[in-house]
């Protein structure tokens, strides 16, 4: 059951995400609307305080705050005013302070939406920490694989990339799981994190297998910089053994849909031409995102801010 | 104080030194043992009632960090010592990661200084095993014994260079004491935080494998059985480790071995909520670690609890999971929470004695561990029913990072005496100096 923080996937159940997808589809028709407004989050404020950068999520989020009419307000504490001595939680209570309605949070080490939903009065929604979770990617995933497929049961669904440092792999892993499809993880080795088994997905070193009958392929993005050499030789051999295209996509199904959670690499893990068309449905997640994190603001937002207990 | 006459009436006595395990009264005079038997004469002596307790010789932790000098808001040897008798703690054996370093014959004096000036119990502390905890050159290690130190250790840090470990291991045969390792190579570790497994994927935290201790505990055991060096592996935590030590026990290798009661009680899934008082080096393990550990301090391949006892105050902890500092304080609760392994008949109490008291005082050479007429009179009386909710704010250690705050705990020490006078007594506290 849903408790008043969206923390995680791994927190919730399959009615829970039922519920917010069936609500998104309704978010979904505002967005269509010539005037793009609802009045349901009138007179509540959201703060979107993002410790680490990420244009992409904050906006989104901030696109799905005005259309529900909250006032938002973007908080973004520079990292170099953020040093080891300035507590994250002093931030954030002065936040609470000033009484908004939810905090979405978004920081580069795990687990710090989770302290900070432990201090504060306002609910606290999960924009990705570290290499933890990133529920509302996953939701807008999860929608984008029900407009195509119309289902989750029976379905195949591999995540290729660095399964290790990857927020996105977990909460996809539990959200698709939950939902009733199969998940897959294909990564060199060195990109598999210890005992990933045991989170309720398969883990494969042969992209060939991992592809065999696949319905979805998810490609995470390559953090270059801190990854060559360390956990992989060099781009060029990854781009050979784990980036994807046209030709690698035959093992898969047919009707295979790519996503990716963006900003891509083209060349990379990705080929330039797959990036932009069909199969690709990469610019339908960024869509879909504005009205799931609608549903999400409805179902988190919408609530009187007092914590029970 | 040493004059003081106090006969300790009615416990169970457990001395692992004479195998003794019997309700009789202990006689403490002079400072010393005087007298053990049934049906003893006060004789105007002051009473301890132990109806119903056991009565140990005092506890001796081989490992714990008081602070002293550099970092008194964590803790200090005055509030450290009143941790240990309040945790039955006669000796503690006290971390070299000071500021300074006690890496010199001065700092040892001081600390020394300190402690009877300040600390109701008795204070042994650990030199550097080299200069600064850099890893590089040994320290002076007949002169920091010579003013005092019982052991030496980089403890905090690793020597990852193996030759300086080999000379280091070598020379210590002229100091005559061990060398403590705190086992864990660095470049496994890198910027691991918790034990690497299912629970760090799930928490998404950088692993530390449980192979980055066994390799390095592996290393030291070569290294020791090159140079016949006493090796002491520092809070073990890996069944791999474990079963190295007790390979090399077997062929004759002079190794000895500690156990935290967190590693004895507490498996990684206790940090899923991101709590860093929950995060230690070592990390807290897997079940299978916890059951190893269990079972090599039952066999012997372990031999001794010792709490690492690490204050850290708690706008250090209160900060990202991966800023925290590593560490928790341990000494008012490694009684009850290591007598859960004599509820649970994994030892018996006696045993379980042996590994707080006799054992650690052997390893370091120093008296304790015994309650023979004669001994030096170090005791603990421990009420092992007694049930009481632990909360750091209202115990003796200026630093509150347990992960057992708010929690019931069973048994309790009730009294502890150093040296022959009573300096703690669950009703009135520290008592002494």
């Amino acid at each position: 059951m849903m408790g008043r923080d969206l923390l995680g996937i791994e927190d919730l159940d399959r009615a829970d995400l039922e519920r917010i997808l069936e609500t998104a589809e309704r978010m979904q028709e505002v967005g269509r609307r010539d005037v793009k407004k609802v009045p349901t989050l009138r007179g509540r404020t959201l703060v979107n305080l993002f410790f680490e950068p990420s244009t992409r999520t904050r906006t989104s989020f901030e696109i799905a705050g005005k259309r529900l009419s909250a006032d938002v307000v973007n908080f973004s504490p520079s990292s170099s005013s953020l040093t080891k001595a300035e507590s994250i939680l002093d931030t954030a209570m002065t936040l609470d302070a000033m009484a908004p309605d939810a905090v979405v949070v978004r920081h580069k080490v795990a687990g710090v939406p989770k302290r900070i939903a432990d201090a504060l009065a306002a609910p606290v929604i999960n924009a990705g920490d570290g290499a933890h979770e990133h529920p509302t990617q996953a939701l807008l995933d999860c929608f984008t694989v029900k407009q195509e497929k119309g289902r989750f049961d029976g379905l195949t669904v591999t995540i290729i990339g660095d399964i290790t440092h990857s927020r996105v792999a977990r909460s996809n892993l539990y959200a698709f799981s939950k939902l009733g499809a199969e998940v897959r993880l294909a990564a060199p080795p060195t990109m598999l994190p210890a005992g990933v088994e045991s989170l309720g997905a398969k883990a494969y070193t042969s992209l060939r297998e991992a592809l065999e009958g696949a319905d979805v392929v998810m490609v995470l993005r390559i953090q270059q910089e801190r990854m060559e050499g360390c956990f992989f030789p060099s781009i060029r051999e990854y781009a050979a053994t784990f980036g994807i295209d046209r030709k690698k996509l035959r093992y898969a199904k047919d009707d295979v849909i790519v996503m990716h959670p963006g900003p891509v690499n083209r060349g990379v893990e990705i080929a330039h031409d797959l990036a932009d068309r069909r199969p690709s449905v990469i610019l339908d997640q960024v869509r879909n995102g504005v009205a799931v994190r609608m549903a999400v603001l409805y179902q988190f937002a919408g609530r009187p801010a007092t914590r029970e207990g | 104080m040493a004059g003081q006459r106090l006969l300790i009436r009615g416990g169970r006595v457990l001395d692992p030194s004479t195998r003794r395990d019997e309700i009789a009264d202990v006689l403490v005079e002079g400072g010393r043992i005087a007298a053990l038997g049934p049906n003893l004469p006060a004789d105007g002596a002051a009473v301890v009632d132990a109806a119903g307790c056991w009565v140990a010789p005092g506890f001796v932790d081989l490992h714990v960090h008081l602070r002293e000098p550099g970092q008194e808001y964590k803790e200090d040897i005055a509030s450290g010592g009143r941790c240990a008798v309040a945790g039955g703690f006669t000796a503690v054996v006290c971390m070299a990661n000071t500021q300074p370093v006690n890496d010199d014959p001065s700092v040892t004096e001081y600390i020394l200084d300190r402690a009877r000036q300040e600390s109701p119990a008795r204070v042994y502390p650990v030199g550097a095993a080299t200069r600064g905890l850099a890893g590089e050159v040994m320290t002076e290690m007949v002169a920091l014994v010579d003013a005092g130190c019982v052991a030496l250790s980089d403890d905090g840090k690793t020597i990852m260079d193996s030759g300086v470990m080999r000379r280091v291991l070598e020379y210590s045969q002229l100091a005559r004491v061990p060398i403590i390792t705190h086992a864990e190579d660095r470049t496994l570790v890198r910027e691991g935080v918790v034990n690497e497994g299912p629970v760090s994927t799930r928490l998404g935290l950088p692993g530390n494998p449980a192979t980055a201790e066994v390799v390095h505990v592996a290393r030291d055991i070569m290294l020791a059985e090159l140079t016949g060096a006493h090796l002491h592996v520092g809070h073990v935590s890996t069944a791999g480790a474990i079963d190295w030590i007790r390979a090399a026990r077997e062929r004759g290798v002079h190794v000895t071995a500690e156990v935290t009661p967190h590693h004895l009680a507490l498996t990684d899934e206790a940090t899923l909520g991101y709590d860093t008082n929950t995060k230690m080096a070592p990390p807290l393990r897997s079940q299978s670690d916890v059951d190893a550990c269990r079972a090599g301090l039952a066999d012997g391949t372990i031999d001794a609890i010792a709490t690492d006892h690490a204050p850290h105050a708690v706008h250090e902890k209160d900060v990202e999971f991966t800023a925290a500092p590593p560490g928790v304080i341990g000494l008012e609760t490694a009684v009850p929470v290591t007598l859960d392994l004599v509820r649970k008949q994994e030892l018996t109490p006696l045993e379980w004695v042996r590994r707080l008291s006799t054992n650690p005082a052997r390893i370091i050479h120093r008296p304790g561990g015994s309650l023979e007429v004669g001994a030096p009179a170090d005791v603990v009386v421990i009420d092992p029913e007694r049930r009481w909710i632990y909360d750091p704010a209202k115990g003796w250690s200026k630093s509150r990072n347990s992960p057992w705050a708010g929690q019931e705990m069973i048994g309790r020490p009730i009294a502890t005496v150093v040296g022959g006078a009573l300096v703690y007594d669950v009703e009135r506290g520290v008592l002494l100096p």
